[in-house]
């Protein structure tokens, strides 16, 4: 083991994530991959379409759970916890772990009501108009909407709803925000306010990040993990390649498919 | 206009685009007309309804003026004509059947739309539901003479027995009132309101059920804090016409309510709604009835248009503010 693995392991993980098999059906959609999330620091994962980022990414705050036929082998430890463990609420997790979706996804209500969402579910006691002016802060959206937070928050630009559901996120203070291409549906300058928002959350929150933008992890992830598709044995399954410091998995990647996958010679 | 796009032969390569032939442009031309006439044809006939009822019963209108909506008697004999009490059943019975065939078919709509069953038992459901509307509704008025007033006249006459001092149970249930007319009413609405709101349900996109979940709610939390507002706007149109529905029927109520000129609370005791009223006293009508009937469908007709009205405005009122609250 090198120095510079020591060095990441001794980092506070707040999420142990091993995946033995993850399956749809009878589908192996991932196997073998340990993803460890550190506290404080944005993750981002890469790879392939179809190499199972969002399938790994949505294991971690059980979303996977509605999809009926998921099965998932293996285990996350959170806090001390398997969130698979027998005696856990997907819902409790989820509140735990909160989460933005690649479509900007604001429910039909106000502003307002959207970033206070999460408060009112979770029977918040305290000042709700000091919290929602916090997340949109947070969000970097409330200079933008302070004087309409009763306008709807569908009539929000893409860039403006997408900022909206991370305040919605943020508001309850999650442990860890779990983002899956949040920018995919936004124009340069937008994705570029949600990278410097992201960088902005590192210090209270820690970010995970799926994203097909290799320039938008380096740009964001402290640390990148790179997931491939494994065809030899006939299925499509994904797999962890390896995972590393952003700048060392670019600069020097230790795998020969991250080399040819980072070059753009993956077929 | 130039060669290139005038209707020419056209070469084996090339575009092979051409403008609409005339015959195109001339069928395009008489279907705009046709339906644009049909559109107007409506609004005509609505119009031209309301101008014939309105003009028979102008006599009467001009004779009687309000206090025919104010009394409370009905006494061709007499000569006394009010209509209180069948406006007020009107009113009494829609709301109950809005009450009940709404929440019941909003219940049914969630289920159906919301995972709780295998897709085939889903698909099974939802058509019987919607073959419901088929029923005629003299057979629902049989079903509820024969089958559902015996069935409900026991627990209708312990209520009033044990809870004989809540106004709505004061009365104890003979054979045709209230409760029984609603009930049926609300059989009848089921698959306007269940369809028009699994619609609405169906409709929301599946990233914000995703939103809700992601959030941490519940399966309830979900349905009553996200989908349901979401839909709200489409469940809303739906109620408006099952209570239209409700105002204008006839038959069933006609059988079922027990026809009294009655002004009562209670959900067990007879009562007349107009529709009714107009139903059962139009074949014996004297010209001089006739005109007051006409009155009286003059009422229900109002109140009718009004309500769908009013629901449309609320509607497109909702829409234009973007649900803004
Ligand atoms: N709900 C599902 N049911 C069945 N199979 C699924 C489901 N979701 C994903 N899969 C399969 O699992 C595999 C991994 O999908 P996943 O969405 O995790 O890939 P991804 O890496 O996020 O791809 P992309 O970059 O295109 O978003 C794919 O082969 C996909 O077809
Ligand atoms: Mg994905």
């Amino acid at each position: 083991m090198t120095s510079a693995q020591t060095a990441t392991l001794t980092d506070d993980v707040v999420i142990d994530c091993k995946v033995d098999k993850i399956f749809y059906g009878n589908f192996l959609a991932v196997r073998d991959s340990d993803v460890p999330i550190y506290k404080n620091k944005i993750t981002g994962f890469i790879g392939p379409s179809g190499c199972g980022k969002s399938t790994v990414l949505k294991s971690i705050n059980r979303m996977n759970d509605l999809v009926r036929i998921f099965r998932f082998e293996g285990r996350i430890h959170f806090e001390g916890q398997d969130l698979y463990g027998t005696n856990v609420d997907p819902v409790s997790v989820r509140r735990h772990i909160g989460m933005v979706f690649q479509q900007p996804n604001p429910f039909s209500m106000s502003i307002y009501e959207n970033v206070a969402f999460g408060l009112r579910l979770n029977r918040y006691k305290g000042d709700y108009d000091a919290r929602v002016e916090e997340a949109l802060r947070g969000a970097a959206l409330w200079k933008e909407v302070k004087d309409k937070l009763q306008n709807n928050g569908m009539s929000l630009s893409g860039g403006q709803q997408q900022r909206l559901c991370i305040a919605r996120a943020i508001a309850t203070k999650p442990t860890v925000i779990l983002m899956d291409e949040p920018c995919s549906a936004l124009d340069p300058i937008a994705t570029r306010q949600v990278e410097e928002l992201m960088i902005g959350l590192k210090s209270e929150y820690t970010v995970v990040i799926v994203t097909h933008n290799m320039q938008q992890a380096q740009r964001v992830a402290d640390k990148t993990a790179f997931f491939s598709v494994d065809i030899s044995q006939g299925g499509r399954t994904g797999y962890l390649v390896e995972m590393n410091d952003t700048g060392k998995l670019f600069e020097n990647p230790r795998e020969q498919l991250t080399k040819e996958y980072l070059s753009g010679e993956f077929s | 206009m130039s060669a290139s796009l005038s209707n020419q032969q056209q070469q084996n390569d090339g575009p092979i685009a051409v403008p609409p032939s005339s015959k195109d442009i001339f069928l395009d031309r008489t279907f705009r007309t046709f339906t644009t006439c049909f559109a107007w044809l409506t609004l005509l006939l609505i119009g031209y309804i309301v101008w014939e009822i309105g003009g028979t019963a102008l006599p009467a209108i001009k004779e009687m003026g309000v206090g025919f909506l104010t009394g409370t008697t009905w006494d061709p004999n007499k000569g006394e004509f009010g209509i209180l009490p069948q406006i007020w059943g009107t009113f009494y019975s829609s709301l109950l059947t809005l009450l009940l065939g709404g929440s019941f078919g909003i219940a049914i709509a969630v289920f159906l739309t919301q995972d709780f069953l295998p897709n085939k038992i889903q698909i099974v459901l939802k058509s019987t539901i919607e073959l419901l509307a088929a029923i005629p509704s003299v057979v629902y008025g049989l079903w509820g003479i024969f089958v559902l007033i015996p069935l409900i006249r026991p627990v209708a006459n312990w209520l009033h027995a044990t809870l004989g001092w809540i106004p709505f149970f004061s009365t104890s249930l003979s054979g045709p009132g209230m409760f029984p007319a609603a009930l049926v009413l609300s059989i009848m609405i089921l698959p306007t309101v269940a369809a028009i709101s699994q619609d609405a349900l169906s409709a929301i996109p599946d990233k914000i059920k995703e939103a809700a979940y992601g959030m941490g709610t519940t399966r309830w939390e979900a349905i009553l804090k996200v989908l349901l507002p979401t839909a709200s706007r489409g469940i809303f149109g739906g109620l408006v016409l099952g209570f239209g529905r409700a105002l204008g029927e006839t038959m069933a109520l006609a059988m079922l309510v027990g026809n009294s000129n009655q002004l009562s609370l209670s959900l067990f005791s007879p009562a007349d709604t107009l529709a009714a009223l107009l139903a059962l006293n139009f074949p014996e009508a004297s010209d001089y009835e006739t005109q007051i009937l006409m009155y009286a469908a003059v009422v229900l007709l109002f109140i009718t248009l009004a309500v769908n009205i009013i629901g449309e405005l609320i509607i497109s009122y909702s829409e234009r503010s973007g649900g803004k609250k």
